[in-house]
């Protein structure tokens, strides 16, 4: 009995070596921290920090794979969504930030406040389908402004059925499924459907996780819902896209594709996506040269992970601007929607 | 027996057996919940467990990513947890049990306690990015994720400290007193020990808890893709690195695993289940240690 008492004591001891251990780094943590900035890694500062939207996720992740596989440099990336990632990138706690729209007004005030300067590059597309369910025969596209009837904020309750939308659709109702309200999918179909981000009727399923919305579409013959391209893709035999009629660009319904989004045909429910530079980051050379790797596989790298590259021409004018550092989002802090790459490249960064 | 009393008991007995059908049905609600959950797990992701997936980093290719660096990360983020929550936590347990005086501001700590058990876990996230990673500058380093999570456990550990001390019978006590014992002679050759026991299953019970906690971690910024392993203290030159990992940025499985999830293809959903099956491992040997030391510990004690 006397042994076994032995070393049960011997175990606590030992617990509170470690434990003596992990306070005495704890007080060199917090001295070191201060001289070395928030965070600083256990790599020093050689390790490329990015954080930001769960959407440009899968390409950044894919970029840091090979880049890390090619030069031995540490990458990391968090999913802290837009928001959350430019508040970090804004405070300069981070060097790269992924973004599903631009920097916002408040978010440019807070960069300025840091001093923290970015370069605002698109790096691919990313489209929203409207999908319904494979048995829905009667119907084949819907215009924008249908959409815009069905999903408005004063249609809650009151558009319920198919054929109010038109009337030779069926006599049902339909069952609606959606992106959930945190997400930049929600925020841009909004935008670009309702005009006002945020502006949906609230009597729909909705779920941050597009997997859910597939299933819900694919188990009800009435079901009509939105969710990212890279979620329609692989689920091809389970949904029927509906093709897109925009009044405004009067190019006619078209599907979502590859081909429809880089020709600037699928709009305005197609989106560029975004990582912003800190200029401070970049001066360090192996910030500069991930960036310059990400430009030049993520054409490749995002086909891979069912994300829509940009034209190859819009690729060299991005290099151009980042290789010439021109600072500051082409875009004033307000978000728009259905442009074009080659718009969203001509406006010069302020 | 007459008539009237011969109603009766068939009566209560009636009753007895409604209320023995309805705990076995309630029983077998939560059981084949569980089951059902295992069983879809395992049918899913089994067959992905194999050794390139426990050595392999996160990939954007289902069948060639694996969870080395969450699981790694897991691991040290809960060393410098228990590390810290376990001393401290038997410490404040020993202490409000043995030393502290009944009075008002003890019985205000007692409820604060109680209370804290029973918060969420995204609160003790924000209260740690605000204190460990920013006031305190440690970053979104393993130590700040370790200390949250300790934060977060402190309250049970501090509570199943109390309950152990308190099945100590009285008269060990007043043994050792009356053979000239000091109190802290009594707490440590007595009362610790015989309470070891209860203890260790708190805090194994404890960890388990944090091994699964996502949302504290994801606030304070913890990360998803991290192709790297935090430096090993015992890197060359020798002490140098001593600490480094304490500094190093990590991911965790749950994490990992809900990433995975949230993906459109079905092959990350397969290596969702695999994490999910190795954390669900995990947590139940965990447990399985626990009872083992209760059952170790009580066979010893003999009064």
């Amino acid at each position: 009995m006397y042994s076994s008492w032995r070393k049960t004591l011997v175990c606590v001891a030992m617990i509170a070596f470690a434990a003596a251990e992990g306070c005495s780094s704890k007080t060199n943590s917090s001295t070191g921290s201060h001289s070395g900035g928030a965070g600083a890694a256990a790599a020093g500062d050689s390790v490329i920090k990015i954080d930001g939207s769960s959407t440009v996720f899968p390409v950044t992740e894919a970029v840091a794979e090979e880049f890390q596989a090619a030069t031995k440099i540490h990458v990391t990336v968090g999913i802290a969504g837009t928001g959350g990632g430019f508040k970090k990138f804004c405070r300069g706690e981070t060097d790269v930030s992924n973004a599903s729209r631009p920097i916002l007004a408040e978010e440019i005030a807070l960069a300025k406040e840091n001093g923290v300067e970015y370069v605002e590059l698109p790096i691919c597309f990313d489209a929203l389908t409207v999908a319904v369910n494979p048995q829905a025969t009667w119907v084949d596209s819907i215009t924008v402004e249908e959409l815009k009837k069905i999903w408005e904020p004063g249609a809650q309750g009151k558009i319920t059925k198919w054929n109010q939308i038109r009337p030779e659709w069926p006599d049902q109702p339909f069952v609606l499924f959606g992106a959930g309200s945190d997400s930049g999918t929600f925020d841009y179909f909004t935008e670009a459907v309702c005009g006002k981000a945020k502006a949906s009727r609230g009597d729909f399923t909705a779920s941050e996780d597009d997997n859910v919305l597939v299933q819900g579409i694919e188990g009800n013959k009435y079901a009509l819902g939105y969710l990212p391209f890279a979620y329609y893709e692989p689920n091809k035999a389970k949904l029927k896209a509906l093709a897109v009629d925009w009044e405004k660009d009067k190019i006619g319904a078209t599907l979502p594709s590859a081909e429809a989004i880089i020709g600037g045909k699928y709009n305005p429910l197609s989106r560029p996506l975004f990582i912003y530079v800190s200029k401070k980051s970049a001066a360090r050379p192996e910030v500069k040269q991930f960036i310059e790797f990400y430009l030049k596989n993520v054409t490749e790298l995002a086909t891979e992970v069912k994300y829509v590259p940009l034209p190859p021409a819009a690729y060299t004018a991005i290099s151009e601007r980042f290789a010439k550092m021109k600072t500051g989002s082409g875009f004033g802090g307000v978000p728009e929607v259905g442009l074009a790459v080659e718009d969203i490249l001509k406006r010069e960064p302020k | 027996m007459d008539k009237q009393t011969a109603k009766i008991v068939a009566r209560r007995k009636l009753e007895d057996r409604i209320f023995n059908a309805l705990g076995i049905f309630c029983t077998l609600v939560a059981l084949s919940t569980l089951a059902l959950l295992l069983g879809d797990l395992l049918v899913t992701g089994l067959s992905r467990i194999d050794w390139q997936f426990l050595t392999s980093f996160p990939s954007r290719k289902a069948e060639r990513s694996g969870i080395l660096s969450s699981w790694v990360g897991s691991l040290v983020v809960m060393c410098v947890t228990g590390c810290t929550a376990v001393p401290l936590g038997i410490a404040a347990g020993v202490y409000m049990e043995e030393y502290g005086r009944k009075g008002r501001i003890n019985t205000i700590i007692e409820v604060n306690i109680a209370n804290l058990a029973g918060v969420p876990s995204i609160i003790y996230g924000l209260m740690a990015l605000g204190i460990f990673v920013y006031y305190l500058g440690l970053g979104q380093s393993v130590l700040a994720g370790g200390l949250t999570l300790a934060v977060l456990i402190l309250p049970i550990v501090i509570v199943s400290t109390r309950e152990a001390l308190r099945t100590v019978p009285v008269q060990i006590r007043e043994a050792a007193y009356a053979l000239g014992a000091s109190k802290w002679q009594v707490i440590s050759h007595h009362l610790l020990r015989y309470s070891l026991g209860g203890i260790s299953t708190g805090v194994i019970i404890a960890i388990s808890r944090a091994i699964g906690e996502t949302a504290p971690l994801i606030t304070i910024g913890a990360l998803t893709f991290i192709a790297f392993l935090p430096t090993s203290p015992l890197a060359e030159p020798f002490p140098e690195h001593l600490t480094d990992w304490l500094h190093s940025p990590f991911a965790v499985l749950p994490i990992q695993m809900f990433n995975w999830t949230s993906r459109p293809t079905e092959d990350f959903h397969r290596n969702a289940a695999a994490a999910g099956i190795i954390l669900i491992a995990v947590t139940l040997s965990l447990n399985a240690v626990a009872i083992f030391v209760r059952h170790r510990v009580r066979r010893h004690i003999k009064w």
